[in-house]
């Protein structure tokens, strides 16, 4: 995450005082921990984004008929923008791999997610399957490196449409207050009372099961910490000098509220986000696990949980790696979220660590 | 009291009426629109056709949708929820089979998460900095990332089938009431340890260090200073003046921890095949049929708005100053 570029700017710090981000910023740095949060998020996503040149059965290079070729890399682009090789179509890319007349490049983890192999199916950690095969024989290590983007999707996603719900809400309260702000006060309690699992799981009832409802459901229901934090904010912010002073030189209701109140409350609601992400993330593993998220054939954590649990007289490997990198994720986005909190409290602006 | 309870109860009013609301919404989400239903082909929408008639009775599709909530608000009253699709037995029939095994499960973790947190949070919060506190909460904090089913999954793997020392499939052994009282007892606990365990870490973390804040905020007040002036030990200092006080707050997240364990309590049901409203629940939502999704979505909010009342009721009579708002 760029904290600099979604933190508020300082009208005044253009010149000497440094802007508000770059204090966040430098704030944030002192953390060691959250540093390396940080980057292991950041590690996460360039892994989710490679993820076809890092595990995929089609090779990175190869030379064919005298012709060189590049499958692999071609999958890192949506829609067969490039390197899709309509010649190679028929051609059987793990007879590729496996035999050695083929000059060749393979990637890292030399297995595509849905290369099913009954021979090989749950064999334990080796030198050819990293983190074992599952029980169809496919690899875990590559359903893991391309689950890893589902997990991150889902998170960002999710959250960015309760992000938007909860300002939303958030704001209409705190700025217009009266029935306004009880209603939506109501509403939010409302929202709380439900327990969220059994919430997601009745509008899941009525959906049927894809990665683009999960996000949705996620998002319009974990909305409720948001606006509730975005309504304090607003409150405080409502009533200082500079919004009195944007009234009084007749600045519009959109204008206050857009230019200068939401700039000024973003960072506890960035903070809440934050920890927000680690939540959705666990929610889509659960749904996964549930067999209500991430349908099969395409590769989640909680999906290879579930193999797990089914075959747990023997696939400790099954268990072991999901829940290894569901728990690392989920623990980096929290100390993520804690680092920023501390960043952004200017009450901590110093703190004796 | 009297006073603040009368209050409080009104204010149940409107929430209450909120969650009507949100769960008839939900109702308005499936897909009963009678047309759909045949252009679609009742079979492969998932329901049978006694269950589009159900619907039809219970929720008057036809009507429009004023009238319907009416109707549906006037089976409320009566706790009339339908029947349901599967054996077509009145759902709360289901919900009250149900909920004795989700109580259990819940308020065992509740009381063992309450009665471990307060102690390690009290020690760490007067310990501040000591190793205790930072390697506690080092792990305590390691504990709130670790996904519940995941370490189900592997507390199974462990215990119940590697070492063979835990029973992890439902509530009780299959001969089990053949036994006598005792060995019966015994059995019961023996099946509630590792979901038990499962639902409780995460909440003992999160509320561990709730009360190592809250404790903390308590130890710098005036009037504890004052108790230390005059002489008295440290564990009279913390047992009367410091513990009573940091009591409020930590009551007050009992009633938010609430809806968390009953949303926790749902796939840890269905790993340990728990008969509680958790797996009910699973079981109604992968098998489409609303009117126990709907029943026991209304009846797990009102437990929980309950849960929250019976909490600030607590607060109000452990802190009086809080009725004098």
């Amino acid at each position: 995450m760029n904290d600099e570029q979604r933190a508020p700017e300082n009208p005044g710090g253009g010149g000497g005082s440094p802007g508000y981000a770059k204090i966040v910023w430098r704030n944030f740095k002192r953390d060691k921990l959250a540093v390396a949060a940080l980057g292991l998020i950041a590690v996460m996503f360039v892994v989710s984004y490679l993820a076809p040149v890092i595990a995929n059965n089609k090779p990175l290079y190869m030379r064919w008929e005298g012709r060189a070729y590049f499958p692999a890399v071609g999958d890192l682009f949506p829609f067969n923008l490039v390197l899709r090789y309509p010649e190679l179509r028929t051609l059987d890319y793990a007879r590729v791999r496996d035999g050695g007349s083929v000059r060749r490049l393979m990637p890292p983890v030399c297995y595509s997610p849905y290369e099913t192999n009954l021979s090989e199916k749950l064999s334990p950690p080796d030198r050819r399957h990293w983190m074992g095969t599952d029980d169809l024989g496919r690899d875990v290590c590559s359903r893991m490196i391309h689950g890893a983007g589902v997990s991150l999707k889902v998170g960002f996603v999710a959250v960015g449409i309760a992000v938007v719900i909860g300002l939303f809400f958030g704001s209409l309260a705190g700025y217009y207050g009266g029935a306004v702000d009880i209603l939506v006060s109501r509403l939010i309690e409302v929202v709380m009372c439900f327990p969220f699992f059994f919430l997601i799981l009745a509008v899941i009832a009525f959906l049927p099961p894809s990665i683009f409802n999960i996000m949705i459901v996620i998002g319009i229901t974990r909305w409720t910490a948001i606006a509730r934090y975005t309504r304090g904010e607003f409150l405080r912010i409502k009533h200082q000098d500079y919004t009195q002073a944007a009234r009084a030189l007749g600045a519009s209701d959109p204008k206050i509220i857009f230019r200068h109140i939401l700039p000024n409350s973003i960072a506890p609601v960035l903070v809440t986000a934050t920890f927000g992400i680690a939540n959705a993330i666990l929610i889509e593993a659960a749904l996964s696990f549930l067999g209500l998220g991430i349908q099969p054939p395409f590769a989640s954590w909680g999906g290879i949980l579930a193999t797990a649990r089914e075959f747990i007289e023997v696939a400790w490997w099954l268990a072991t790696f999901p829940g290894l990198a569901i728990f690392l994720t989920v623990t980096a986005y929290n100390l993520a979220g804690e680092g920023l909190r501390d960043a952004t409290d200017p009450r901590l602006a110093l703190p004796e660590r | 009291m009297l006073f603040y309870t009368l209050r409080r109860l009104a204010y149940l009013i409107p929430t209450l009426l909120g969650i009507t609301i949100v769960t008839f919404v939900l109702i308005s989400l499936a897909p009963g629109n009678p047309v759909d239903l045949i252009q679609s082909g009742v079979m492969s929408s998932g329901i049978s056709i006694e269950g589009y008639n159900e619907m039809l009775r219970l929720y008057g599709l036809d009507k429009p949708i004023l009238i319907r909530y009416g109707v549906w608000l006037e089976r409320l009253l009566t706790l009339d929820f339908g029947n349901s699709f599967l054996d077509h037995r009145p759902v709360i029939v289901k919900i009250w089979e149900r909920l004795p095994a989700t109580l259990i499960l819940n308020l065992a973790s509740l009381a063992l998460a309450s009665l471990l947190a307060i102690p390690l949070g009290l020690y760490s919060a007067v310990r501040q900095y000591s190793l205790f506190d930072k390697l506690g909460g080092t792990i305590l904090y390691m504990l709130y990332s670790l996904p519940e089913f995941w370490v189900a999954v592997v507390l199974i793997m462990v215990f119940g089938v590697k070492l063979q020392a835990l029973p992890f499939i439902g509530m009780e052994s299959v001969d089990a009431r053949e036994l006598g009282f005792f060995p019966y007892l015994w059995d019961r606990i023996l099946h509630m340890i590792l979901p038990t365990i499962c639902l409780t870490y995460g909440s003992l973390a999160y509320l561990s260090r709730f009360v190592r804040g809250s404790t903390l905020e308590v130890i710098r007040q005036d009037y504890i200073r004052t108790a230390r002036a005059k002489g008295l030990d440290d564990a009279r200092v913390v047992y009367r003046h410091v513990f009573k006080n940091t009591l409020i707050p930590v009551l007050t997240l009992l009633g938010i921890l609430l809806p968390t364990l009953i949303s926790g309590s749902v796939i840890l049901e269905y790993i340990f095949s728990w008969p509680g409203i958790g797996q009910l629940f699973f079981e109604a939502v992968l098998s489409r049929d609303y009117p126990t999704v709907m029943g026991l979505s209304f009846m797990t909010a009102v437990m929980v708005l309950l849960g929250t009342l019976v909490a600030d009721l607590l607060c109000a009579w452990a802190d009086p100053r809080i009725t004098y708002e």
